[in-house]
């Protein structure tokens, strides 16, 4: 489903972040992201998703190569998939159902249709009693589940989880890992950077290392 | 779909009018500079059309005086008239005979007094003629044939003012032209640089939605509608403002035509002109917001 073929990632100022990485994702897979912080997992995610340009490479979705995208047709490659971003990028100007509805907004969905499709996701990650309310007052992990539900609302096949469960205590995250792995048996590709070594301690799931931008075996 | 879209409009629309409401004393603001702007290309243009429309008559019907003779017989001036009817670049003439000049002269003038004096009319009958010729030699020609006549004393061209009328009103057309080009650039740059500052304050919401697959039209939408909006009010508002200042000076102008004993007042703009005003100014605003939407996307496009 996602392939990478001999991708490099340089920064204008040098910084080489990913070097030659060789990666493929099957359908319905769930694949865990690990390595120190700089090892070049945010930008690996970032490259599915199109927010970062690889230098040299290709990366195949579904068949269609991401490097070579134009950039009209970005968005569409991104209303594929749902991404969670490491720093949240919740918005605080408004209420937690006008954030979980902004991705179906965007879609041009119609009112009735994008409100049930909001309140199922907020029910799934467990904040439907919550929609009123604004994100600031949140607790970390109940904003970590506002944005699993921004992320799922529209239904992609692929989800991408940015360091996940970052900041939260262990309670939290194994809620949050649970979470993911309802997706995964529903059919979602589901990709998970961290660095949190105890989450990855009994997981069935393929665990990749990277290390400054390589990937170890 | 095609309702959701609709929807999508409408909704975008009403957040345009929020937010223009939303921050009074900005927006009004914006509109009178803008509206000022607007209203001085387009109040010259208002004046030189009063002016064209004044004199238009004689601008497109060059004018000949004929002047005949001391008292002509009858049979002179139907010999006249009748080869005044068989020149081709005549399009209309008329007689003023010396006693209607005079007449004239005392309604006109108020000179009153002046004529009162005159023991015997002093002025000439003559024809006013009115031309049309594709050049002024041919003109000319007919001038010197019609100078030949025995019954004609003079022939005069009332032509030169008009020329001179006519050079002034084509400086004054480049006036508006450049008037209108240096103004509208400047009403581009008042809503690029307002559209910057309202992007400064959403840009985490710009940043977001692209992340999540916004289109950049999507993005667009609110600000191209605010522009045009923006636009389109301060259109209002230099048409408020040019009604006004014609309404004034068309007080003004009484005075002056009781002096002169005519009908002198100001047309207001037509409803063409109001609608290319209104149209016109929507666009600017439109286009000032949609080169700085462009510009901030540009800069945050994925590398």
């Amino acid at each position: 489903m996602i392939i990478f073929k001999n991708v490099s990632k340089r920064y204008a100022d040098g910084f080489v972040a990913l070097n030659n990485i060789d990666l493929a994702v099957e359908a319905g897979e769930m694949i865990f992201l690990t390595g120190h912080s700089g090892a070049g997992k945010s930008t690996l995610l970032k490259l599915i998703a199109a927010i970062e340009r690889p230098t040299s490479g290709t990366i195949t979705i579904s068949g269609q190569n991401i490097a070579q995208l134009k950039l009209s047709a970005i968005p569409f490659l991104r209303r594929k998939i749902g991404f969670i971003f490491q720093d949240h990028k919740l918005l605080f100007d408004r209420n937690v159902f006008d954030n979980v509805s902004l991705p179906l907004q965007i879609s041009n969905f119609d009112n009735k249709t994008s409100a049930s499709r909001v309140r199922a996701a907020l029910d799934k990650v467990g904040l439907l009693k919550k929609e009123k309310a604004m994100p600031i007052t949140l607790s970390g992990g109940e904003q970590q589940r506002l944005c699993i539900a921004r992320a799922i609302v529209h239904r992609p096949n692929i989800l991408i989880a940015d360091e996940p469960t970052g900041n939260l205590d262990v309670e939290y995250a194994r809620e949050i890992m649970a979470l993911f792995n309802s997706f995964n048996q529903v059919g979602v590709t589901i990709m998970i950077s961290t660095h949190d070594g105890s989450l990855l301690e009994d997981t069935q799931h393929r665990i990749l290392v990277l290390n400054q931008g390589k990937l170890a075996a | 779909m095609i309702r959701a879209w609709i929807a999508q409009h409408a909704f975008v629309l009403l957040l345009t009018l929020k937010r223009l409401i939303s921050t009074p004393m900005t927006s009004l603001l914006s509109i009178i500079v803008m509206g000022i702007a607007l209203s001085l290309p387009t109040g010259v243009y208002i004046l030189m059309k009063n002016i064209e429309s004044a004199t238009g008559q004689a601008i497109n019907l060059p004018q000949m005086s004929l002047f005949l003779k001391h008292n002509p017989t009858p049979q002179d001036l139907s010999g006249i008239r009748q080869r005044l009817e068989e020149e081709p670049h005549i399009i209309r003439f008329q007689f003023v005979s010396k006693e209607a000049a005079l007449f004239q002269l005392q309604q006109n003038n108020g000179l009153p007094e002046i004529t009162a004096h005159l023991s015997q009319n002093p002025l000439p009958d003559a024809f006013i003629l009115h031309t049309q010729a594709n050049s002024s030699e041919s003109l000319e020609q007919l001038r010197q044939a019609m100078q030949e006549w025995p019954e004609v004393e003079q022939v005069q061209f009332d032509s030169v003012w008009i020329e001179r009328l006519n050079e002034l009103l084509k400086l004054g057309r480049f006036i508006v032209l450049m008037l209108a080009i240096l103004l509208s650039s400047a009403i581009i740059a008042i809503m690029f640089n307002t559209i910057r500052l309202q992007i400064l304050t959403q840009q985490d919401e710009i940043e977001i939605s692209k992340l999540i697959g916004a289109t950049d039209s999507f993005i667009r939408r609110p600000f191209l509608y605010f522009g045009a909006l923006q636009g389109f009010v301060s259109g209002v508002a230099a048409w408020i403002f040019i009604a006004f200042f014609i309404e004034r000076l068309n007080e003004e102008l009484i005075g002056l035509a009781r002096l002169y004993q005519t009908d002198i007042h100001l047309q207001y703009l037509s409803i063409d002109d109001s609608l290319s005003l209104l149209f016109f100014s929507a666009w600017l605003g439109w286009l000032g917001a949609r080169l700085s939407v462009a510009n901030h996307l540009w800069k945050i496009e994925p590398r």
